[in-house]
């Protein structure tokens, strides 16, 4: 018998513009609003509003046996009230059916934790604050920007209250070990959830894949992997564009999806759990040493898809070097545009270990080249100095007077 | 082979790339006799050629005037020919293309061959005497039509009736890349199934020499290095380096190389201000262009419509970074570079600026660039070639 626990991450950046040299101390409008927009409708049309209806549906059809659990990271709750507060309902009658459970993470889906832990920790509770105002929930459980983890993130984490962290079911930190238990950190008490890589990238990434020798994947298919798993917990851990978006729907993904809980569930051994539940039900077996950092981003499941480069590094750190600074400037405007530039797409885009392959990384790129996404990120990050510069002269001359 | 340039002796891409070609065939055991128009008695003697020795390569000299890059208005001011002032393509030229192909009649007649490939217009009219008296398949290889040379401005008729007939009468064209072969299709009514694209590439020799420049403790180098005709853009390197020196100062830009629009580019930097700014460094040959690549903080290709493009990969092979138009058939082979539209001088002057502000980013182009142009060598468009030629000879 095996619990099945479905996580979903949604999140929608903030796209630079091509932003100029020209620009600097010109025009402070970093973002290519138009497009952002545009993407958000496209993909609340193709992946958010279908999906979440599915979902609903079966967790009513199966009479509340199915469950799943979200993140949502700030920067896209915004975008959805500002363009579509229609996917913002569709999750409150999500969250307000009881069999949904939603995770905290930083506002700005960032890599704070890995620069600051006073930024970070403001990140989060900024999150918490946007969850608690718009769905009257106070998430238990916590999961790091693209699973990143290491023993640090989980004895923070503990710390600050939570029950539980989400982390990638690495190879290399499991070694014999297998992701469909549960575990607890090195010297820590709270849990370890691990994702089950094979299995959701099954979803994820092969669904689609013709050349895959089990495609097509069916949802009987599907469910009779599950039911073959030796352990307490099968974790599903994707991206939710993975439904109609990365996956299309003439694939057949809604169809799979739709079938995929009762296939599941006619195992009356299996059943599917929410994160708290797992943290309930089950003890751990056993503690997990994560010294160095992972994720769940490419075969390394590394931070070299943000941090892989010289360009890379420089722009993050840049941008962290401002903190204080920025907030002690005490402007409003300076201190969000600073926390929207350290969202992490800015520097997954300035990836150029898989550029020569065109895989993944350039369909996920809205920049012709990573070189061009760091000259954007860097003249943006330019203009922010300058206006700061602009803000301490004019905050002394007031001093001054 | 019919030929055009060959190294030493060439003064652009299209003898490297006959060259690299004729090595990478020569490797895969084919026997090619390369047919170069030599002058006699000419300060234009610089198409001698020497016969390399690694090479399974012999050369037959034809007694002719013709060399690379002839446009009729630089081989009349070479040649001291001037009796037909309203039309830019003299008659002489035209003169020794005929002569050539009248000789090249006589090689056809006496060599023993399987396949006739030849270079560019001035070869087309003798690759088709050839392929009409040996009956043999004709290959005419396009490293770049009329439309590229004059950047569409002032085409010449004449030139453009020998590239259509030479396209016409061939068995295959070979296209140096998908912006050539669109060319083709468009401007020479040719269907696209007869064209078959063939990238260029470039022999990687390792080259650790480094050496100080000592004008780099004052200065930043924007590099362009190719012929000085309308093609290769050299205005809008202008326009570029005017907008750069407003907001960078401290910047030299070079203008390596030749060419017909030389003298109107001195003027043209004159009239933006620039004068200071801006070195002329004339024709490069051998180690200087590497030299010049080193020294070079960024490379940048600004043509109107450049075929293939063999100079990024050069800039690249020595750690260089690159910016190269969009208008251009290497923009479709390689990733680790800038790319832009010729004519968006704001955007190129942005990376330019950028290029040489961020340390990290030129650090990364670098070093991308270096691995990205060592994997190319000339294998893979020689194998090309010979499946080709198999093709057309119905070998399997």
């Amino acid at each position: 018998m095996v619990s099945v626990c479905f996580y979903f991450q949604v999140h929608q950046p903030y796209r630079l513009r091509n932003y100029s040299v020209f620009d600097i101390g010109h025009n402070s409008n970093y973002f290519d609003d138009a497009r952002n927009k545009e993407i958000l409708l496209k993909v609340a049309k193709k992946c958010y509003i279908p999906t979440n209806k599915i979902i609903l549906q079966l967790i009513n059809k199966t009479g509340g046996r199915f469950k799943v659990s979200y993140s949502i990271t700030g920067i896209a709750l915004e975008q959805f009230e500002q363009f579509c507060p229609d996917v913002i309902d569709s999750f409150r009658a999500l969250v307000d059916s009881g069999n949904v459970e939603l995770l905290s993470e930083t506002y700005h889906h960032s890599l704070a934790f890995l620069y600051s832990r006073k930024e970070f920790k403001k990140q989060v509770d900024m999150h918490n604050k946007k969850i608690r105002e718009l769905f009257g929930y106070k998430p238990k459980v916590f999961r790091n920007t693209e699973l990143i983890y290491n023993n640090e993130l989980a004895r923070f984490i503990e710390g600050m209250g939570y029950n539980a962290v989400l982390a990638e079911g690495a190879d290399h930190v499991l070694g014999w070990r297998s992701p469909n238990f549960v575990y607890k950190p090195i010297n820590g008490k709270i849990r370890l959830l691990l994702k089950n890589y094979r299995l959701s990238d099954d979803i994820a990434f092969r669904f689609s894949d013709r050349n895959w020798s089990e495609w097509p994947l069916t949802a009987p298919k599907f469910a009779s992997w599950i039911n073959s798993i030796n352990g307490s917990v099968v974790n599903l851990f994707m991206d939710y564009e993975t439904f109609g978006e990365h996956q299309w729907d003439d694939k057949g993904i809604f169809d799979f999806l739709l079938h995929l809980p009762n296939e599941i569930l006619n195992n009356k051994d299996n059943d599917f759990v929410t994160p708290s539940e797992i943290v309930r039900r089950y003890k751990p077996v056993g503690e997990l040493d994560v010294p160095n950092t992972i994720s769940w981003a490419d075969i390394e499941r590394d931070i070299s898809a943000w941090l892989g480069n010289k360009m890379q590094h420089s722009a993050v750190s840049a941008i962290y070097a401002l903190e204080n600074e920025i907030i002690n400037s005490n402007n409003k405007e300076l201190i969000e545009d600073w926390r929207k530039l350290q969202i992490s797409d800015h520097f997954y885009y300035m990836c150029t270990k898989w550029f020569n392959d065109g895989d993944v990384h350039k369909y996920f790129n809205p920049y012709e080249s990573p070189y061009k996404a760091f000259i954007s990120f860097m003249n943006a990050l330019n203009d922010l100095r300058f206006r700061l510069e602009k803000e301490k002269k004019e905050n002394f001359i007031y001093v001054a007077n | 082979m019919l030929g055009w340039e060959f190294p030493p002796y060439s003064s652009g891409g299209l003898g490297t790339a006959c060259y690299g070609l004729i090595k990478g065939l020569s490797n895969r055991g084919v026997d090619v006799s390369l047919v170069l128009p030599v002058k006699y008695e000419s300060k234009l003697d610089f198409v001698r050629i020497i016969p390399s020795g690694d090479l399974r390569l012999t050369t037959t000299k034809v007694n002719s005037s013709l060399f690379a890059y002839a446009t009729p208005s630089s081989y009349k001011s070479a040649v001291g020919v001037f009796h037909n002032s309203d039309s830019i393509y003299g008659g002489d030229l035209f003169e020794e293309v005929y002569r050539y192909s009248k000789k090249v009649e006589e090689i056809a007649k006496n060599e023993d061959y399987d396949v006739i490939h030849c270079h560019d217009w001035m070869t087309f009219i003798a690759g088709i005497n050839a392929k009409r008296i040996s009956k043999k398949p004709l290959v005419v290889h396009v490293h770049a039509t009329e439309f590229d040379r004059t950047a569409g401005l002032g085409v010449n008729q004449l030139v453009y009736d020998i590239e259509r007939r030479g396209m016409h009468a061939a068995d295959a064209i070979i296209a140096v890349s998908n912006f050539t072969k669109g060319k083709i299709i468009e401007h020479y009514g040719v269907h696209k199934d007869k064209i078959l694209v063939v990238h260029n590439a470039v022999d990687f020799n390792d080259n650790h020499h480094y050496e100080g420049f000592e004008i780099k403790d004052s200065y930043k180098i924007v590099l362009f290095l190719g012929r000085i005709t309308i093609q290769k853009g050299p205005d809008y390197f202008l326009y570029a380096a005017r907008r750069v020196l407003e907001y960078e100062p401290n910047v030299l830009f070079v203008i390596a190389g030749s060419g017909d629009m030389e003298a109107q580019i001195i003027e043209k930097a004159a009239e933006l201000g620039i004068s200071d700014r801006v070195l002329f460094a004339g024709f490069l040959k051998g180690e200087d262009v590497d030299r010049a690549y080193k020294m070079a903080d960024l490379y940048v290709m600004p043509s109107v419509s450049e075929p293939f493009g063999i100079t990024p990969l050069e800039a690249m092979r020595n750690n260089t970074p690159v910016i190269i138009s969009k208008q251009s058939g290497v923009s479709e082979v390689i990733n680790h570079c800038l790319k832009v539209d010729f004519w968006d001088i704001n955007e190129m002057s942005n990376m330019i600026i950028s290029v040489l502000r961020y340390g990290e980013l030129r650090e990364c182009l670098g070093r991308n660039g270096f691995f990205e142009v060592k994997k190319f060598n000339w294998d893979e468009p020689a194998e090309k070639c010979i499946s080709l030629y198999n093709n057309l000879l119905g070998v399997v």
